[in-house]
Parts: C-alpha cells; sequence; structure tokens
C-alpha cells in the first residue's frame, strides 16, 4: 500500500481517484462534494490531469460519457440535486456500456434540502433513478479508508462490466477526516478495442449509440443488459457481518450509519442483547447471500437510515417476511446516537 | 473516362433514412469528402444527435458516438479533451442545439473548445413530426404553432452563427446553404476550412448550414430550396462571422 495520511474523505477519494489513473474530472460545485473538483483542480498542472468545471451537471455528467466513450477513467462528483440531473446520463451511460465513475456525496432531499449527511438517494442510486430497465453499481463506503479504497476498485468494476460505477458517501463520511493508506499509484489499461478514439490503425471502427432500430432489435438489446446485470448480481455483492452468529437481532445499515451502529451493538450485547450487523457495501447488487443463512432462523432484522426507509423494501423481499424486520430512521440531515439506536431496539424487542 | 462524381468510400453500404429534397444526405457526403481528401478518416470521430440524422453512426466506417439529446458539444468536449490529435465533428439540428442543448452549446464557444460543429438549421423538428425549433421563423406554420409563430407567446428565432460567432472561444463561424451547386461548393469549403482550423489547434470552429425540410415544411423539394433563398435567408443571412485566420493574416 502506499502512504498513510491524515486526510478528509473527499480528499482522500480524489487522491486514491487520480493514482487510480483517472485523468479526466468535470463536475459542477455543490455541497457537500465541492472538495474532490476542488482537489483534482489544484492537482491539475502537476499531475497532468485535464479538469473542468462544467456549465451544469447534465453536461459534467455527459462529458464524462465523451472520455468513458474513448476508453479512458474520468469521473464526476456531486450530491443529490446535481445527480437527478446527471440521471439522464446514466441511463445513456448504463445503456451505451461506458465505464465510469461517479460519486453521490448523499445530501437530505427532496429538492434542495438541507447539506449534511443523509441515505436519501438509495432509491435513486439502486433503482436507476433515470429512464429505462438499467442499473448501476453502487458502493457505499463507511470509513475514509473505505471511500479512498473504493475509488480504484470502482474504476475496476466499471471497465470489468463496462457500466457505470456509483460510489455513495454522504456529507459524514465526505466531510470526516481519518486516518487513510492511500492506494498505490497504478497505470490503467491501454487502447480498448470498443472505444472511439478515432481508428488510429485499429483496423475496424467503432459505433456508440444508445438509439434502438425497431422493437426486436432493441429488445434483444436490453435482454443483453439484463444477462450483464443478471452477472453482476451474481458476482458482485458485497457486505459486512459482525457477531451474526449468535445474534437475535441483526442491525441492518449502510455507509455512516453503519458506524453508529458499531457503538450501539457494543452497548446492546454489554445489556446482554444478542445484537449482530449486517452492513450491505454494494447497495445494488443488494446482497441478497447476506440473508440466506438466516431464512430458517428466529432472526429479527433492525433496519435503520438517514431517510424515511427505503432499504428496508430491499430487505424486506430478501427476508420475504414484513413481521421479522422493523424500520427506524431520522431525516433531515440528524445521525441518531448509538443510544438512541439501542434504546429504539429495546423499545421494540423487549 | 474521368470518374466525377462517386460514393465516398467512407460511406459504408447502409441505406440513409432522410426524406427525399432534404438536406442532410448532402451534407453527410460533403463531410465524407472532406474527411478523405484531408486524409482524416482514421482519426475521426463522429459525434451524432437526436434528430433526423440519429443513425448516421450507421453510414460511415470511422468512429461515431450517437449523443443524447442536445447534449453532443459536452460529449465533444470529453472526446476531444481525451484525443487532442483526433478529428472531434460535432452534428447538431436546431431543435437539438437551440432547444434542448443551448447550454451546451454555449459554454464550448464560451470554453473554445477546439472541435468542429456542423450545425444543421432547418427552422423545424423534423424527426419528431414537424413542430416549432426555436429556429422557426414569425408566422411560420408548424404542428404547435398552427396558426404560426407569434412573437408575444414564443419570442424571435435564433440566430446562431451570428452569437457564437460574437464569442472570443469561437475561432472560426460560417453560415453557409446547400440550395443550389454553387452554394454546396461554398458549404465544402467551408466544412474544409473548419477541419483544417481544428487540426491546427485552433478554437470552435462552427458551420450553421441552412438546410431543406420539405417533408416538415409540407412544400416540394424545390419549393423548399426556393423559401430558403427568398425567405429563410433573409433572417438567417449567410457569411462569415468570425475567422480568426483571415485576420491573423
Amino acid at each position: 500500500m502506499g502512504d498513510k495520511v491524515f486526510m478528509q474523505g473527499n480528499e482522500a477519494f480524489a487522491e486514491a481517484a487520480i493514482r487510480s489513473g483517472c485523468k479526466f474530472f468535470f463536475g459542477y460545485p455543490i455541497t457537500p462534494s465541492s472538495e474532490i473538483p476542488e482537489y483534482y483542480s489544484k492537482k491539475a498542472p502537476s499531475e497532468g490531469l485535464t479538469f473542468i468545471q462544467a456549465e451544469t451537471e447534465v453536461s459534467a455528467f455527459n462529458m464524462v460519457a465523451g472520455v468513458a466513450a474513448t476508453g479512458k477513467r474520468g469521473m464526476t462528483a456531486t450530491s443529490g440535486p446535481g445527480f437527478s440531473l446527471g440521471c439522464e446520463a446514466m441511463s445513456y451511460m448504463s445503456a451505451a456500456s461506458l465505464p465510469s465513475v461517479v460519486v453521490d456525496c448523499m445530501r437530505p432531499g427532496p429538492a434542495d434540502g438541507e447539506i449534511l449527511g443523509s441515505q436519501g438517494d438509495y432509491n435513486q442510486l439502486t433503482k436507476g433513478g433515470g429512464h429505462g430497465d438499467y442499473n448501476t453499481i453502487v458502493l457505499a463506503p463507511y470509513s475514509v479508508q473505505e471511500y479512498a479504497d473504493f475509488a480504484p476498485l470502482a474504476f475496476e468494476l466499471a471497465e470489468k462490466y463496462r457500466n457505470p460505477v456509483v460510489v455513495a458517501s454522504d456529507g459524514t463520511i465526505a466531510k470526516m477526516m481519518e486516518n487513510v493508506e492511500l492506494p498505490e499509484r497504478i497505470t490503467p489499461p491501454g487502447r480498448s478495442d470498443w472505444a472511439c478514439d478515432g481508428i488510429n490503425g485499429r483496423g475496424h471502427h467503432n459505433d456508440i449509440t444508445t438509439c434502438g432500430d425497431g422493437p426486436e432489435q432493441w429488445e434483444q438489446f436490453n435482454l443483453d443488459l439484463q444477462a450483464k446485470f443478471a452477472k453482476i448480481r451474481e458476482n458482485e455483492q458485497r457486505w459486512e457481518e459482525i457477531d451474526t452468529d449468535d445474534a437475535d437481532i441483526i442491525m441492518v445499515a449502510f455507509g455512516s450509519l453503519a458506524r453508529v451502529c458499531l457503538t450501539a451493538k457494543a452497548i446492546a450485547r454489554e445489556n446482554g442483547m444478542k445484537v449482530g450487523i449486517i452492513r450491505p457495501i454494494s447497495l445494488w447488487p443488494f446482497p441478497v447471500k447476506a440473508f440466506e443463512k438466516f431464512a430458517d432462523k428466529n432472526v429479527k432484522f433492525f433496519v435503520t437510515e438517514l431517510n424515511a426507509g427505503q432499504m428496508v423494501n430491499d430487505v424486506k423481499l430478501t427476508i420475504n417476511d414484513n413481521k421479522k424486520v422493523e424500520f427506524y430512521g431520522r431525516l433531515g440531515g440528524i445521525t441518531p446516537t448509538p443510544v438512541e439506536l439501542y434504546k429504539k431496539m429495546c423499545e421494540l424487542y423487549k | 473516362m474521368s470518374i466525377v462524381y462517386k460514393k465516398p468510400e467512407v460511406f459504408t453500404e447502409e441505406y440513409k433514412k432522410y426524406c427525399g429534397g432534404c438536406g442532410h444526405g448532402i451534407i453527410n457526403k460533403l463531410i465524407a469528402e472532406v474527411m478523405e481528401e484531408e486524409k482524416l478518416v482514421d482519426k475521426t470521430v463522429l459525434i451524432w444527435p437526436i434528430g433526423c440524422s440519429v443513425y448516421a453512426d450507421k453510414y460511415y466506417k470511422a468512429d461515431s458516438i450517437c449523443a443524447l439529446h442536445g447534449r453532443a458539444p459536452a460529449v465533444g468536449t470529453g472526446v476531444k479533451r481525451s484525443c487532442p490529435e483526433d478529428l472531434v465533428v460535432v452534428y447538431q439540428g436546431d431543435g437539438d442545439m437551440v432547444s434542448e442543448g443551448m447550454a451546451e452549446i454555449m459554454h464550448s464557444g464560451i470554453r473554445g473548445e477546439k472541435f468542429t460543429v456542423i450545425f444543421v438549421n432547418n427552422s423545424i423538428y423534423g424527426m419528431t413530426g414537424g413542430q416549432m425549433a426555436p429556429t422557426t421563423l414569425m408566422d411560420q406554420v408548424t404542428t404547435t404553432t398552427p396558426y404560426g409563430r407569434k412573437e408575444e407567446n414564443t419570442g424571435h428565432p435564433v440566430n446562431m452563427a451570428e452569437i457564437i460567432g460574437n464569442l472570443k472561444g469561437c475561432y472560426y463561424s460560417e453560415r453557409v446553404t446547400v440550395t443550389s451547386p454553387a452554394n454546396i461548393r461554398k458549404t465544402k469549403a467551408a466544412i474544409k476550412k473548419a477541419f483544417k482550423y481544428q487540426m491546427e489547434g485552433k478554437g470552435l470552429s462552427f458551420v450553421e448550414v441552412l438546410s431543406p425540410c420539405p417533408t416538415g415544411w409540407k412544400v416540394k423539394p424545390l419549393q423548399a430550396l426556393k423559401w430558403i433563398d427568398d425567405v429563410v435567408s433573409k433572417q438567417y443571412p449567410l457569411g462569415v462571422f468570425r475567422d480568426c485566420g483571415q485576420e491573423e493574416k
């Protein structure tokens, strides 16, 4: 691994992305994501990077599509209001099989909303967000270390499946400072055989389009995409399990709130409650495999999120027994304390 | 006997899905000819819009990307920044550029993006069936201005070649048309000049082409050509609005 530093989440991600060979950044300022474009613009001359502050998120996402279409690593970073504008291009990049990385530093919506930590974009990120049948891989970091580690991983997955990857941090993970071991510098793969970077001796020309040519052709196009998504569902489920072996209650939380659950679980254990944690790391594909072994056990699931209840629906679908699943959420940018979560569990289960 | 007229080598066998009398076919062919004559096929990336030219990616044996509606200049920005040595051609219609994508084209000009824009202005939405565009003439009847375009509801037509030509990031802006062999030759010369400037690393080169849409205008092809010469070109005068290459001489 590379250097150990004390760094802010967004800056650590930006540095890790640069070390991953992402030389192109296009973005529009929005709290709480702005340190990422600021870091790129600062490093541009010394690192030979291209940084453009775009006129809108619509343009920024489409510029990323342009770089991705040439087979090179490009990214943008935004927050909910900007991601909504970018959804058109997310649908496009997924349909066009363009590998790209987008950071969504979630903040509480709807609309302009607030700027602290939130997980209110879960549905938008995991169910598509834009039009049509498509999915993007979504990775949710719960520490600055994981945030930085997800930069090389996101590009690797994006290129492996030729699909956009979203790194879903939030106001807390983005702004928090922690010790982090930065990834080592890597050289990204060379020219891609499918990319549109000019023939330049390739021997054939390439064509990237998302425009259908009749219903039969377009159904087959969609079926091919769905086959790709099925492969991702099979191979790329990621999660962490903590103390689930003897658990009667399993807390389910992702991102910054999973950090709070660690302490809440410790308090519960001290007070004789057998509590464990499942922390989804890939929000899409949702880690259904994490829940399989609990199907026949008498385990209750306490789902907590910084939203009005979004991931809880995926847990219910996975468990297939609504009576086993309880939900507690906070809105507006408020993160519950560990004691608050512990008391809520006592209230529900004692 | 020498061959004086032939299909460009860079064209594929795909048939072109344009109506009779449409200008897109001529403009597509001029681009192909210049790519070949300037030996640029191997280093070209063509970026197509949403509109009647949406299938044009199938017509060329060159790298082609079909962008989202209005976003071709943003995609072009990504491509050109990634491959500065390539010839990047952004092709847009008037609905695509002047309505949906006004921000993208304006800011490409503001930043001085070093690609070429071929802007096909037929003052109407062709593919969706003849609706009003921001470029529709005053009193022009379309399916969404059935009583003619009126100032109080939709304002005035937009003169893009002049607007873009006024931006410091623009190196070259000219308006041409394809209503006669002489005008077609001038259009080809403008495209050639735009490509030359791009390959010299200059700023945005912008060629607006007044193009007939007999189907959308509901007139015969010859009447469409006459309407451009007699009426459309009064609103959109032909000419050069910026040519830094001339100024530098």
